[in-house]
């Protein structure tokens, strides 16, 4: 191994500087177990690198943040050719729930949490959470409903208005 | 590979700072690389390392924050408070160690990160 000499002492550049500022966007859009989490590991990582996070839930990725849903998402082979399974096998009574069961387990093994332990995890970063108001009224639910962390139930041009000059995930 | 003085001490960094020798660090330089990057160190932040220096001994890779607060009991959100901006890399910036790889969590389980220490030669 060879050794060169640094002149000056090497300081990692943390962009304490250059990257503040930097914001993203998620748009939750899906209530299954396995579209859950893109969206929340992207978030997560870019929270850990200093960056602004907002998420925005709404239509099916509402169960996200729904108390009575978030703990209970799915996931189906339905449709879903990734699997390599024959497709009629989904449609199998009590398939969804084996799958599921899978998925979950497959998650868990990889050190990854459930959906509400890794909400808490975004919020305790400073991540913040938006509900679609569209998607309140649609299905009839309001702040009670929802995980207490999310900060409010607001339009989608508000939502544009607070993610100004963010880069944008659509998920 | 590169050799850089901080303080009175010579030691192996990679391109971008972080040491690379585990046994080149002790709690002296540990200070001294935390005050390079602005940060004074409290009871609060040696608890912090000292996980990370015991815990990466074990598991020869860098504890992510989820294993930190999973692991050692300390909230995400101290460790926000603690290293702020990017806290996993500061933290193993100050402790001496590579960048965590992990996404959420250090990937590997027991087996598979003994496994992968036992490759790199076991922790030096």
């Amino acid at each position: 191994m060879t050794s060169t000499q640094a002149g000056t002492a090497i300081i990692p550049d943390f962009g304490d500087g250059a990257s503040a500022g930097r914001k993203l966007a998620v748009i939750c859009s899906k209530g299954n177990l396995d579209m859950a989490y893109p969206g929340l590991i992207l978030a997560n990582a870019a929270l850990g690198e200093g960056v602004e996070v907002h998420l925005f839930f709404t239509f099916w990725g509402f169960d996200m943040i729904t108390k009575s849903r978030m703990r209970d998402l799915k996931f189906t082979m339905l449709g879903n050719t990734a699997t390599h399974m024959p497709q009629g096998l989904g449609g199998l009574p009590g398939m969804t729930a084996v799958a599921t069961h899978q998925m979950r387990k497959q998650i868990r093994d990889v050190g990854v949490p459930d959906v509400p332990e890794f909400l808490d995890q975004i919020v305790d970063s400073g991540g913040h959470l938006w509900a679609c108001r569209l998607s309140a009224d649609m299905m009839q639910l309001d702040e009670n409903d929802l995980y207490d962390p999310v900060e409010g139930v607001i339009s989608a041009g508000d939502f544009i208005d607070k993610t100004e000059g963010a880069q944008l995930l659509f998920i | 590979m590169t050799v850089t003085t901080i303080g009175a001490a010579q030691v192996h960094v990679d391109a971008e700072g972080f040491l690379t020798e585990y046994g080149e660090w002790n709690e002296d330089l540990g200070s001294q690389l935390a005050a390079q990057i602005g940060i004074e160190l409290t009871d609060a932040h040696w608890r912090v390392i000292r996980f990370l220096r015991e815990d990466y001994a074990e598991q020869g890779e860098t504890a992510t924050l989820r294993r930190v607060s999973t692991q050692a009991g300390i909230p995400v959100k101290e460790l926000f408070a603690l290293f702020p901006g990017k806290p996993a890399k500061k933290m193993a910036y100050v402790a001496g160690l590579p960048k965590p790889v992990g996404c959420v969590l250090s990937v590997a389980g027991p087996s598979r990160s003994s496994e992968r220490t036992a490759r790199r030669g076991g922790i030096r």
